[in-house]
């Protein structure tokens, strides 16, 4: 039954993978007519980089995601709710704009080190088992002050072409993405997916409190420093090349402890799986935009994710009644 | 008796001073003392928590150099805290406590043996604060450890759970195990407890038989509270 459920995962990644590289199919038989060796150039280093970018960030969003939920033992923690992408475009932005270093290595530390400061301030004002008003608060909070910030930043650069030039990968972009940028959101990516599912027994643990983890010899401290720092640099370094996108890491893990019976550590794979497909499938849609349109892919998960975590809030408020 | 825990050191900073303790098996020991004295401090520390110091050697073994896998079959412990956050079933959050996730073990012979076999299949976020207590025991039971340490077990449940409760105490400890546990109830600690500890202020006051440990003098001095005419009053 659930070894059905990852092979129909992992089926649908392969057939959507598949989706994104043969659209537009239109102008593929055309550029294989007039010239195969061009028509393979566009497959491998445009399309494929794009396909893969929504699958990494995607995978990474969802993983993110659920341990961030884990961790925090809130179903609505999530690297945009919590300020972490946010900080991330903060931290960019800067590096970009205002220090100046502009290379994929640079936005990529500030990226980085923007999504850690902001986790980091989030566990200070939170504190680790926060409530859900306290959490959204602090999060809302942080999310104000580094979109506030983000704005200065473009506004104080130099360039006068800051803002025009930010606002579409801000929003949110897989567009024309180079193998090396693939290469810098990707192998930070896979290496904290990585290190996530190997947190996976540990966090389903923390569920029976932090005390009886730790009694259990987890050491739930160290622990979570490590997954605030490895989200950090996952979510930070992807948000670096494609921008910020929300939702995702919020819809990815709720709908994954469906499948794992409500554990949340476990949920983390599958969580990174259903990302994936979720941002792949919405990066195929904006595609569909009017001609000569082009629709950010953050705008769209926004669009079809915060009636889903409006939904998710009414729940939780219906069920908690006495 | 042969000893099951040994404590050597053992304080938290601020909350314990530093103390030896030995727990020898098929013992139930209980931890009394006023809020505040430091029951649950010590709990941690023989627990192993991070925030102790001291050595904590269970059958032999020094329970900080264990894998957590390996650290259950030693130390079962069980929190204070009756608050869960994921609605998990019963069958799968007792399963939690288990060393090895791949095997059910018997999870239903321990739920059964609290008289709640019937959560089994429930959500824990359906369950009453009682239910709950009871699954959160039946957690700490399954993994068979050679120590249990439980804080406040019985809090949160009416008479007859009490009794129920502490009756399958004691048929764990026949088993070989080494009982601790804290409690408010001074009767129940003295009626079925095998030695009592009396903590205050972070420091062992007494450690003795029940009756010993809760003498008149011990009781009015640490609790404030004495007896007079079959009740407790404030001293």
């Amino acid at each position: 039954m659930i070894k059905a459920l990852y092979i129909t995962i992992g089926l649908s990644v392969l057939i959507l993978t598949g989706i994104s590289i043969a659209i537009p199919l239109q102008s593929l038989p055309a550029l294989f007519e007039t010239d195969p060796d061009l028509g393979l150039i566009v497959i491998s280093e445009l399309r494929l980089p794009r396909a893969l970018l929504a699958l990494v960030y995607g995978a990474i969003l969802g993983a993110s995601g659920a341990a961030i939920q884990a961790l925090f033992a809130n179903p609505l923690a999530s690297p945009d709710i919590t300020g972490a992408t946010g900080g991330a475009a903060l931290g960019a932005v800067t590096m970009a704009y205002l220090i100046g270093f502009a290379s994929p290595l640079g936005i990529a530390i500030g990226g980085v080190s923007g999504a850690g400061i902001a986790l980091a301030l989030l566990l200070l004002l939170a504190g680790p088992r926060a409530e859900t008003a306290t959490l959204l608060l602090a999060g809302i909070a942080i999310s104000t002050i580094t979109g506030a910030g983000t704005a200065l930043a473009l506004a104080l650069a130099p360039s006068p072409f800051a803002f025009y030039d930010a606002y579409d990968w801000l929003m949110g972009s897989l567009v024309d993405r180079s193998l090396t940028q693939l290469a810098f959101a990707g192998i930070p990516a896979l290496a904290v997916l990585f290190y996530l599912t190997r947190c996976a027994p540990a966090l389903d643990r923390l569920v029976l409190g932090e005390d009886v983890a730790e009694a259990m010899g987890h050491d739930i401290g160290a622990m979570r420093r490590n997954i605030i720092a490895a989200t950090a640099i996952g979510v930070g370094a992807a948000v670096s090349v494609c921008g910020a996108v929300g939702f995702i890491g919020l819809v990815g893990p709720v709908l994954a402890r469906k499948l794992t019976g409500g554990h949340p550590g476990r949920a983390i794979l599958p969580a990174a799986l259903i990302g994936a497909i979720l941002l792949l499938s919405a990066d195929i849609a904006v595609r569909f935009a009017p001609p000569d349109r082009s629709l950010p892919i953050g705008v769209l998960t926004a669009i079809l994710g915060a009636p889903f975590f409006l939904s998710l809030v009414a729940r939780m408020r219906w069920s908690a009644r006495p | 008796m042969t000893s099951r825990l040994t404590a050597h050191a053992l304080s938290i900073s601020g909350r314990l001073t530093p103390c030896d303790l030995t727990f020898s098996a098929g013992s139930v020991t209980m931890l009394v003392g006023p809020n505040g004295a430091g029951k649950t401090s010590l709990l941690h520390a023989l627990a192993g928590l991070p925030e102790s110091c001291g050595k904590v050697l269970v059958d032999g073994d020094d329970i900080h150099a264990l894998a957590p896998v390996r650290r259950v079959r030693h130390v079962a412990f069980l929190g204070a805290s009756r608050d869960v956050r994921w609605p998990l079933s019963v069958r799968d959050f007792i399963a939690l406590g288990l060393p090895d996730q791949s095997q059910p073990g018997h999870i239903e012979e321990v739920l059964d043996s609290l008289e709640a076999g019937e959560l089994a299949g429930r959500r824990l976020d359906h369950l009453s604060t009682g239910e709950r207590s009871r699954v959160m025991i039946a957690r700490a039971l399954v993994s068979r450890s050679s120590v249990l340490l439980l804080d406040e077990p019985i809090a949160n449940l009416d008479p007859k759970w009490q009794l129920t409760i502490l009756a399958r105490l004691r048929s764990e400890a026949d088993r070989g195990t080494a009982v601790i546990l804290s409690i408010h109830d001074l009767d129940l600690a003295r009626q079925h407890g095998d030695r009592v500890i009396v903590i205050d202020k972070g420091e062992i006051v007494a450690d003795s038989t029940p009756s010993q440990a809760l003498s008149e003098a011990v009781i009015a001095e640490i609790f404030g509270v004495s007896r007079s005419g079959g009740r407790w009053v404030r001293a």
